[in-house]
């Protein structure tokens, strides 16, 4: 493995503090080292007059595993004429557009400096795929966080009020499915979707369980905190994308309070609400349908034990998926597309349609608006992530746009007076008074510092420190002369100069030069033996699984390179 | 002492029972006995200890005859086949696992080949109806614990699928279904009185080649429309009560087979029974599944769809992008027009299930087979490189009809050392690579 020292960049590394210093980056073995660790031999990287930042991580994605692979089989039309042909000699084929194949996935994740995604929603059952797909994305070291929020054994230990039992079977769940956080998806709805009905408030009784999403949601973070994960609960509230839903939203959050992290691995939050963008609506009706982005975050400015990521709508033609199964049926009933769905025996359910997020038309441009106005509203940006809940609100190749937007007051505004509506949307929405910029180093807090230390592998990423994994990303951005048009703000994001993953110059310029083994990050938290919970798990797959118990667990095969995360809360 | 092996996955069909019990000989070589699996599935586990496995590669010699010869020597032939094919096809795949699916998908981009699957000739039409119409199914699971209304549409799982209705649909006692098939509804639409419309609540009978007026009917009735006296040979008021059944289930699937994809209508017919299905959702809730064949016929349609972006039909030609179309790229219409110059059968047999016409295009140019046993397209192909057998040779990720995967196991040692399709595929992609560099 080589050396290499990146010269004279201008550097962000929010957690060491560095803002746009002049400094140099050391690479060996891996590892960023201090320069002087380097031998004589080291290449020498010219980054002068670009942005040094570390390698990218993102937090919550759709990228890996049955449903974006219903995504993909279900639109064809996703690839017809929208994929690139193939260059360079390592690359293989890159398919697809919304829903990207595995290698497109891998490198054009990449291709952005990013070195770390989490895919977002893993069904316990359909693990094994999981991993296969991400053992097929190359490049990025990925993880996965398993759905919970409607699994039957939880909804009967947190009815009875059994935290410890929970915890318990949600350990060996994460150790079966190799997963990585507690992913909560509707809590409660998607059990009623087993009979077509849904859960809109946190306070509706789950069908025949009888117990409430708020109920879930607290047992969670219960579980969670006993478990003392490296991440928090990672939820997807109830009621997503309706209009007036953000009082549900206020409402959920509202559920943390009085919660703080018990955890070793430095996160302060004991609630992650993920694409905040779907749940920050007012009005009761499309009509009257409006930006509810700044009371939602004057709450969560004040509220310190949480974190968000924003969800934010590109206006581009997608394909939604989620575990939210009557969500998309929902959906299906609006745009009146295709709709495939897949209920998971047990555990969760998942819903597919294609959207088309038209730029002129109202509602999805408001909806664009508040997802920028959430990242502008924020205060802490440690607390706030960057994502497009790809592929829901947009393919996740569009981060550089969404970057140059909250850079630039101009790009957004021009876009913003360019839609046919635009009266209407000025007027159901802040963006248009908002005059914030967000500057690297916010940036750099939102893609990489931020995340990472949310999910509790800040001492892996999201920083230049020595020892830290070889992640860099080397932007041919000048932050001291900023161009005059805010578009090649998305190039240089869009298009690394350079790329290193594991101290391996991966991508040049947009070209993959080098596919280096990637990990699977999974967490193995050892809890006291209860047999009461083992004899649940045989008894409920004797009965009820149509698998058997000794093929549910995902193989070490499927995970070639693992980093595993051990926890020992017997201790 | 013999060794019971539990939890074993069946390649038989695309039910994917894996509770089946396997006792295997002291040194692991042989299958001695095999419980909990279906007549059918307990012979493929026996086969593999049939004696008389092939376990060389065997070549075609100027007077007909199959000479064995050295794994080396087939993977650099098979190699050098697919380099020098300006257009192979590869085709098969029902009976194997991902793995070997995922590196025959890497050799296929190397070769610049045409990728595609027995559903090209069995549940493709299935395919066209999703890309159409999308697909609202479940896992079979959920089927066993929820559903109080089950339809088998034109399959007859009491043959096809013998398993099926005792592990997923009819008769198993599942969570909210603690009566088993004493609270469940069987509606069974098919043509012939088959041993599925037997134990059903209600056979309808339709006139073959009519589903698709009758799901017409269906959708017409449930939309509160009226229908004629007499629809696809089925009286209105059955119609009027089955629709009623339908519509009044807590949770229904409606399982379709061959039957819908390959009399007139085709997709057409598929397309209008996802209609249907997405009908009753505004009503109660309603899934569809495909019966899918094979164990792992799943599995192409899945693996490809991440690795290329299509299920099937996948022609890669052009080398440095993928199109799908069938009709111009599936593997018998390629066949009968005579435009491929190689063909590779893996897992299936095309020599079986192919129109003699297509078949005697296909032999015009070099034919590799690659499977574990003797078979029409073993038998008239250049080269048959035998393989173990998956599921019993061999484990690995198998996608069951639901597209839940499996994991199997292996259960006893490859037979005389021969290798996976996996391995297989892999030698030949490093030998095609090593080729590429001399040249």
């Amino acid at each position: 493995m080589g050396e290499y020292l990146i010269k004279n960049g201008f550097v962000f590394d929010p957690v060491q503090g560095i803002n746009g210093d002049k400094s140099d980056v050391a690479l060996k073995d891996g590892k960023i080292v201090e320069t002087t660790a380097l031998s004589s031999g080291a290449t020498v990287i010219d980054a002068s007059g670009m942005t040094v930042m570390a390698g990218g991580v993102d937090i919550h994605s759709h990228v890996a595993g049955a449903k974006v692979d219903v995504g993909r089989l279900l639109r064809p039309e996703d690839k017809l004429f929208k994929s690139p042909k193939k260059t360079g000699k390592v690359s293989r084929v890159e398919m697809g557009y919304s829903v990207p194949t595995t290698f497109k996935t891998g490198y054009d994740y990449t291709r952005m400096g990013y070195s770390f995604v989490m895919e977002a929603a893993m069904p316990p059952l359909e693990a094994p795929h999981t991993h296969e797909e991400m053992r097929d994305t190359p490049i990025i070291d990925m993880a996965a966080m398993p759905v919970y929020g409607n699994n039957w054994f939880m909804l009967e230990y947190l009815k009875n009020g059994e935290i410890e039992n929970n915890a318990a079977y949600s350990a060996w769940l994460m150790t079966a499915t190799k997963g990585f956080a507690i992913k909560v998806v509707n809590p409660g709805g998607t059990e009623a979707w087993g009979w077509g009905l849904n859960c809109t408030t946190i306070h509706d009784p789950v069908p025949y369980f009888d117990i409430t999403p708020a109920e879930i949601i607290k047992g969670l973070i219960e579980t969670n905190e006993y478990l003392r994960l490296p991440h928090s609960i990672h939820l997807h509230p109830n009621n997503l994308g309706n209009p007036g839903n953000y009082e549900t939203t206020l409402e959920t959050l509202r559920l943390a309070e009085g919660y703080s992290p018990k955890s070793d691995f430095g996160r302060e939050q004991v609630l992650h609400n993920t694409h905040l963008q779907f749940h920050s609506y007012g009005g009761d009706s499309w009509g009257n349908f409006e930006s509810k982005a700044k009371e939602v975050m004057d709450y969560v400015n004040q509220q310190k034990n949480l974190t968000i990521d924003l969800g934010c709508v590109t206006l581009d033609e997608t394909t939604t998926m989620t575990a939210d199964g009557p969500f998309e049926h929902h959906l299906n009933g609006l745009n009146h597309l295709k709709w495939a769905n897949t209920d998971v025996e047990l555990e969760t359910a998942a819903g597919v349609v294609p959207y088309v997020y038209g730029k002129n038309v109202k509602v999805c441009d408001i909806q664009w608006a508040i997802g920028l106005e959430i990242a502008l509203f924020a205060k802490d940006m440690m607390r706030t992530f960057l994502t497009t809940d790809h592929p829901n609100a947009g393919p996740f190749f569009r981060y550089p746009r969404i970057i140059k937007w909250l850079m630039s007051k101009q790009s957004r505004d021009e876009l913003l007076h360019s839609f046919k509506w635009a009266d209407r949307v000025i007027a159901a929405t802040n963006l248009e008074s908002i005059d914030r910029e967000m500057t690297f180093n916010e940036i750099a807090q939102m893609t990489r510092a931020g995340p990472a230390k949310a999910l509790g592998i800040a001492h892996m990423y999201g920083s230049l420190k020595p020892g830290m994994n070889g992640n860099v990303a080397v932007y041919n951005i000048n932050p001291e002369h900023m161009p005059a048009d805010p578009d090649e703000i998305e190039k240089a994001f869009l298009r690394a100069a350079y790329v290193f993953k594991d101290g391996v110059m991966v991508s040049r310029d947009g070209e993959i030069l080098a596919t280096p083994p990637k990990l699977a990050l999974w967490v193995n938290a050892k809890v006291p033996e209860n047999a009461q919970v083992r004899r649940d798990i045989y008894e409920k797959f004797r009965k009820y699984y149509s698998v058997n118990l000794e093929n549910y667990p995902v193989r070490d095969e499927l995970a070639p390179n693992q980093r595993v995360i051990e926890l020992d809360i017997t201790a | 002492m013999a060794k019971v092996i539990t939890g074993v996955g069946c390649p038989y069909c695309g039910a994917s029972c894996d509770d089946i019990e396997v006792t295997v000989s002291d040194d692991g070589t042989k299958v001695l006995e095999v419980k909990n699996a279906c007549a059918i599935g307990n012979q493929v586990f026996h086969h593999a200890s049939t004696p008389g496995r092939i376990t060389s590669p065997r070549l075609r010699q100027p007077d007909g005859t199959y000479k064995e010869i050295s794994y080396e020597e087939a993977i650099d032939r098979a190699a050098r086949i697919l380099v020098n094919a300006k257009k192979p096809l590869i085709y098969g795949f029902g009976s194997t696992n991902c793995e070997g699916m995922s590196a025959a998908g890497r050799v296929a981009e190397k070769a610049g080949a045409v990728l595609d699957n027995c559903a090209s000739i069995c549940h493709g039409s299935s395919f066209l109806a999703i890309f159409d119409n999308g697909y609202p199914s479940c896992t079979l699971g959920e089927v066993k614990n929820r559903a109080d209304v089950i339809v088998y549409w034109a399959s007859n799982p009491a043959h096809a699928h013998p398993r099926h209705m005792s592990r997923y649909s009819i008769f198993p006692r599942g969570f909210f279904t603690g009566k088993g098939h004493m609270g469940r509804k069987i509606i069974c639409i098919d043509p012939r009185v088959t041993d599925t419309a037997r134990v059903a609540d209600i056979h309808l009978q339709v006139q073959q080649g009519h589903d698709y007026e009758l799901f017409n009917a269906f959708r017409t009735v449930l939309h509160g429309g009226d229908i004629p006296d007499m629809v696809a040979g089925i009286p209105k008021e059955k119609i009027l009560e089955a629709a009623g059944i339908m519509k009044k289930a807590r949770f229904g699937t409606v399982f379709y087979g061959m039957g819908l994809c390959h009399s007139d209508g085709r997709n057409h017919n598929v397309d209008i029974a996802i209609s249907m299905t997405r009908d009753l959702n505004e009503f109660t809730k309603w899934t569809i599944m495909a019966m899918r064949g094979h164990y792992n016929i799943a599995g192409p349609g899945v693996v490809w769809s991440w690795q290329f972006g299509f299920p099937y039909c996948i022609d890669m030609t052009k080398r440095d992008l993928v199109h799908m179309n069938p009709g111009e790229t599936s593997s018998v219409d390629l066949a009968m027009r005579d435009e491929v110059d190689a063909f590779v059968n893996i897992g299936t047999d095309a020599g079986a299930h192919f129109p003699i016409p297509a078949v005697q295009h296909l032999k015009k140019h070099p034919w590799i087979t690659i499977d574990p046993n003797i078979c029409m397209a073993s038998e008239i192909s250049d080269l048959h490189i035998p393989v173990a057998v998956v599921g019993v040779e061999t484990g690995g990720v198998v996608y069951r009809m639901d597209n839940v995967p499996i994991q199997f196991k292996k259960v006893v040692e490859p037979a005389g050392g021969i290798l996976t399709d996996e391995e297989l595929f892999d030698k030949i992609y490093e030998r095609m690579c090593e080729l590429d560099q001399e040249a």
